[in-house]
């Protein structure tokens, strides 16, 4: 067994509010992901999800616990640039054109004009988005705004690539098409991604495993293996494999909640 | 699979917004004369609407082409524009001084939370000054340092300015979303790259907003600032002026009036020029 790409061990996490006040985020979460997984974080709000992908992100510490991306730490990491991050809005700079949008990670890292350009438009083609490379982002739907911050996240190779409810703001019908696009540039790219959501169908669909949480507080209830064929097509949701599989998670969130 | 709606051509638009212009003016003439019209009903009115109290708009328009002055060549609208344009050259000055200064406060508090709880009222406070009241005293400290009569001026219309570009540069720097701060974070930006790329120019539209709004403090703080002066050659003087004939020729304040309203307004549609040449149409609408 290779070590693991990410790994959390006894991971809590604790808000403070301002009267004092104290909430438990997330308890005892161990945990463990191996490059080139598929791996989704599901569960009810306010069980912590979010809260998890931030601290695997280095946007949040940990209260307690250890973490470590590609053996080193959250911070270093996020300073090697290790990961790629997709927000539930598209979070586009709406005074840059979505070729500027793109680029922006690799302007951050001081990569010469050309360079960028000819990056970005790569990453724009593997989205299937060039022809509105010059387009500014009000002028996109939300799928293709989406599409947009998912070409920017992967600009910079990362090794990670966080998914934050991604396709939630989305539409039941462009969701289903935004799903088989990421399963697509995931094949392409060959990159591991951690995804948060709270439907149980998507995550099925897209995962290799699922990490069913529950809430209050915030903790790992079981993961699931999701040995459905690759690569998941159209047709992967008209499986009796993959109905069973909705039955399992399903069947973990329930008695979790009793 | 765009998603917006087509643009509707900015000639057109310009066209539309102009004749709207129009109609209201037309409609606040009608209401002018209109109001005149009662004066002889024997009605009791509010507000004296004879020639004296509210001079016919046709009287008005017309001072301004005859001479300003019995047995002088120069008309009332050229000695008015020339008093125009040495305000205006006021204003920019002290809009451009109070911006800055608004701008730098501005930045100053979003850098320091500090600051801008120990200052932040004063700021608040100093606008709650009547400008009449500390004009003379201004004039009087530049007279003493022997100073050029437009720098008081343009320090009391940077006064009224620099108070909204600060207020609108702190909400615009703190506009972008938390979302958005976290994907610099995810990229690791600096926190200069994340000032420079996202703050500043998110804060852009909000700057717009509060530079149209300086522009016409400006000219109101220019022109209050002129009264006490003494310069000679402002609009300010030109409405002291005509205010102390008002009963021999009502139309000449009117016209002076006329004049300083037209000059704020030019001055703003300046700044909403550059606005439009700086920022794409898009965004206007977010301020």
């Amino acid at each position: 067994m290779t070590s693991p790409m990410v790994s959390l061990r006894g991971v809590g996490k604790v808000f403070s509010g301002r009267k004092g006040t104290r909430t438990v985020a997330l308890q005892g979460i161990d945990l463990e992901i191996h490059s080139g997984e598929f791996v989704s974080l599901l569960g009810p709000s306010g069980c912590g999800k979010s809260t998890l992908l931030r601290i695997v992100g280095d946007l949040l510490e940990p209260t307690t616990g250890a973490v470590s991306v590609n053996g080193k730490s959250p911070a270093r990491a996020r300073h090697d640039r290790d990961y790629g991050m997709v927000f539930q809005q598209a979070t586009l700079l709406e005074w840059r054109r979505v070729l500027g949008n793109v680029a922006l990670p690799l302007e951050v890292t001081g990569m010469s004009e050309p360079e960028r350009t000819e990056r970005a438009r790569e990453m724009l083609k593997l989205v299937e988005l060039l022809e509105f490379a010059d387009h500014y982002p009000w002028q996109l739907s939300g799928g293709m705004q989406q599409r947009v911050a998912i070409a920017r996240a992967l600009t910079l190779e990362p090794s990670l690539l966080l998914m934050d409810e991604p396709f939630g703001a989305l539409d039941e019908m462009t969701r289903e098409r935004m799903q088989m696009e990421l399963m697509r540039i995931w094949q392409e790219t060959q990159t591991t991604v951690l995804f948060v959501t709270h439907s149980i169908p998507e995550a099925v669909f897209l995962s290799t495993q699922v990490v069913v949480m529950s809430p209050r507080p915030g903790r790992v209830a079981a993961v699931v293996d999701i040995d459905l064929p690759q690569p998941r097509v159209f047709e992967t949701r008209e499986k009796t494999k993959y109905f069973d599989k909705l039955v399992e998670v399903r069947e973990v969130l329930r008695t979790e909640e009793e | 699979m765009v998603a917006a709606a087509p643009p509707i051509p900015s000639s057109f638009r310009g066209l539309r917004s102009l004749f709207g212009f129009l109609i209201v003016l037309l409609v606040l003439a009608g209401a002018w004369e209109g109001y005149k019209l009662l004066e002889g009903s024997g009605l009791p009115l509010p507000i004296r609407a004879d020639d004296r109290s509210m001079p016919h708009l046709w009287d008005i328009v017309r001072s301004i082409f005859e001479p300003a002055r019995r047995g002088s060549e120069e008309s009332l609208g050229w000695v008015l524009a020339k008093a125009s344009l040495v305000t205006f050259r006021e204003a920019v000055a002290g809009f451009g001084a109070g911006s800055l200064v608004g701008l730098g406060l501005g930045l100053l508090f979003v850098r320091s939370p500090l600051a801008e709880r120990g200052l932040m009222p004063w700021v608040i406070a100093s606008q709650t000054i009547p400008l009449l009241a500390i004009a003379p005293m201004v004039v009087l400290w530049a007279g003493k340092y022997r100073l050029p009569l437009w720098i008081p001026i343009a320090a009391l219309a940077a006064f009224l300015s620099f108070f909204p570009v600060t207020v609108n540069t702190i909400r615009g720097l703190r506009s972008p979303s938390p979302t958005s701060a976290e994907l610099f974070r995810s990229i690791a930006a600096s926190p200069s790259q994340e000032f420079r790329k996202l703050r500043i120019p998110a804060a852009f539209p909000y700057l717009f907003t509060a530079l149209k709004i300086a522009a016409g403090a400006s000219v109101v703080g220019t022109i209050v600032g002129e009264l006490p002066s003494g310069l000679p050659d402002g609009l300010g003087r030109q409405l002291l002026t005509f205010s102390y004939y008002y009963s021999s020729g009502p139309e000449k304040l009117y016209a002076a009036v006329l004049f300083a309203v037209l000059l704020g307004l030019t001055f703003v549609a300046v700044v909403a020029l550059i606005e439009r040449l700086v920022i794409p149409p898009a965004r206007r609408v977010a301020s």
